[in-house]
């Protein structure tokens, strides 16, 4: 118990990080229109593919001849990327959609 | 140096994305927020390739797959997305969202190999870490990959017998695992064994609940996926995965709750799939001697082209017969007579909420006339007729007038305060909850049976006649 109270007090700075941006999250979409709830969804799924600077510093820190880690770690940065440029090109073609219209009226 | 300015590449990343994340919010600067979120994402991972310093020389080789892992994505995703019909985007949001749980998964396990080299007396929080990381990124995974063959059609509704019970064990293994891995330090075993039964997990969690609850469990799904990358983020203390996954796991959750919320359903029976599995037979009480009156198309078209105002209630099965674009060209016609129409949307109509929005503006429905139900609720009462496409249990009275109904209290679109109710369906089967609904024996409501989307091409075809 001492010992895991002592690791959240060495990471004092994340926990209240962590906290801040939980609140944070929370305030930011609480007022969405249903309408765009969908469009919200698929941004948000793109920025969790921020993981990819995970996973680019996962292949950054492998030695050169670590191939486990360097395979691992390649499809990683594949699949990372796949989330971020979907994510974004399909939140962007969702809103185009929506662009349109106030322009008609 | 060069380390402070990956830090404050990192902080205007995270700014990106609180900003991006607000903007998506807001209809007009939806847009903006998402490309302005993207940008910032560009930063992230060009400072992280040429200002992560670690131990360097003689990379050349990890150089060289990290851009070719970039390159591969980026053709692979944009292919992908911009091919994508607009009534499969559920289900490619889910097929991204378990690429970057995968992608959280897989870093634990890299990281989870050099680890093991480690020595940690006592509580090891970086160990703790890595497998919440691991076994959410898995369960995002293997479950986003199911939610995503569901609505493809390619996998079909299928419960074990006593799944939920399996369920339960399931996460109590893992539980437990956690437990005995944390108190007696790492195991390679004991990892991998915590990986597959996530993997299952994931598949066993999503596999029971019904199509039209798939919107959920992505939403769910998705906020776990911010919450693996943000437990990434802590491993490294990387404020960007941090930020971005955080804001995700909380924006996503919040977001699963509005949808649970608008169902009036609790975030458990839909996980427990209570509802979903309760569904078919079931509860067809009292209606064997009430019949329904149909309607012929021809009468329909009549109806239609000589009200004052129609309103248009479109739901799951217009999504599915894909009636969008038809469906704008009868409201197009109607119009050109002179006819208001506005189309009603009910928060969760289609397969996501704001899903139907989507679809109508796909078809060019212009922005004003799509309502939500808080402003066409009171519109209902001077409403000559309403036509629902493939809805049910959203318009359901039961909701209002039956406490022992299990809908009772889910807020409604009170299409019964119109005039004339015409109901296009493809049977009289139940709606998605597998109760009967009395709006269809009503005196004022016509059936109207048969396919979405044939139906509304020959009724287009029967008032351009009129």
């Amino acid at each position: 118990m001492e010992q895991v109270l002592s690791y959240i007090g060495e990471n004092m700075e994340m926990v209240y990080f962590l906290l801040l941006a939980i609140l944070l999250g929370v305030e930011v979409i609480s007022n969405v229109p249903a309408i765009l709830h969908t469009p919200l969804m698929s941004g948000a799924n793109a920025i969790h593919g921020v993981v990819v600077v995970g996973a680019i510093i996962v292949m950054l820190q492998a030695s050169p001849d670590n191939y486990l880690a360097l395979s691992v770690g390649f499809l990683a940065v594949l699949v990372g990327t796949l989330n971020v440029i979907g994510g974004f090109v399909v939140t962007d073609r969702m809103l185009e959609m929506f662009k349109k219209k106030p322009k008609k009226s | 140096m060069s380390l402070n300015i990956l830090e404050i590449c990192y902080l205007i990343a995270s700014l990106t994305f609180i900003l991006g994340l607000k903007m998506l919010s807001n209809p007009d600067s939806a847009r903006k927020g998402n490309l302005i979120a993207a940008a910032g994402m560009l930063i992230a991972i060009i400072a992280t390739i040429t200002l992560y310093q670690d131990y360097d020389s003689g990379k050349l080789i990890n150089y060289g797959l990290i851009f070719l892992g970039l390159i591969i994505g980026t053709v692979i995703g944009t292919i992908m997305a911009k091919k994508v019909q607009m009534t499969s985007m559920p289900q490619m949001v889910s097929f991204f969202n378990g690429m970057g749980g995968a992608c959280a998964a897989l870093i634990a396990i890299i990281e989870f190999q050099h680890h093991q080299h480690s020595t940690v007396t006592g509580f090891d929080g970086e160990l703790l870490v890595m497998l919440l990381g691991l076994l959410i990124g898995s369960v995002s995974f293997s479950g986003s990959i199911i939610a995503y063959g569901k609505l493809e059609g390619k996998i079909q509704d299928k419960v074990l017998p006593m799944n939920q019970v399996i369920n339960m064990v399931m996460l109590g293994t893992i539980v437990v695992l956690i437990i005995y891995q944390m108190v007696s330090g790492s195991d390679p075993l004991l990892f991998y064994v915590l990986l597959g039964i996530a993997l299952i997990y994931g598949v066993l969690f999503v596999m029971p609940i019904g199509g039209a609850d798939m919107p959920v469990v992505i939403s769910l799904l998705n906020s776990f996926t911010g919450m693996a990358a943000a437990f990434g983020g802590f491993l490294y203390g990387n404020k960007a995965m941090l930020t971005g996954g955080i804001l995700v796991g909380s924006a996503g959750t919040i977001l699963t709750i509005l949808m649970c919320k608008a169902m009036n359903r609790s975030l458990t029976n839909v996980l427990l799939g209570a509802f979903g599995s309760a569904a078919p037979g079931g509860a067809k009480s009292a209606s064997g001697d009430q019949s329904v009156r149909e309607i012929s198309i021809s009468d329909t078209a009549v109806l239609l082209s000589y009200s004052q105002s129609v309103v248009i209630v479109p739901g799951y099965g217009l999504a599915v017969a894909q009636a969008q674009h038809i469906c704008h060209e009868l409201e197009k016609l109607l119009e050109e007579k002179g006819v208001e129409v506005n189309y009603a949307i009910h928060p969760v109509a289609g397969r996501m909420p704001g899903h139907m929005n989507v679809l109508l503006a796909e078809a060019d429905v212009p922005y004003e006339r799509m309502q939500e139900m808080e402003e066409i609720n009171s519109k209902f009462a001077n409403t000559d007729v309403v036509v629902v496409i493939g809805a049910n249990d959203v318009v359901n009275p039961a909701a209002k007038n039956d406490p022992s109904s299990p809908i009772y209290g889910m807020p409604i679109l009170e299409v019964d305060q119109a005039k004339n109710v015409i109901i296009l369906k493809r049977g009289m089967a139940a709606g998605y909850a597998g109760i009967e609904n009395e709006l269809f024996f009503y005196p004022k409501t016509r059936m109207l049976f048969g396919d979405a989307k044939a139906t509304l091409q020959k009724l287009t075809a029967e008032v351009k006649e009129v």
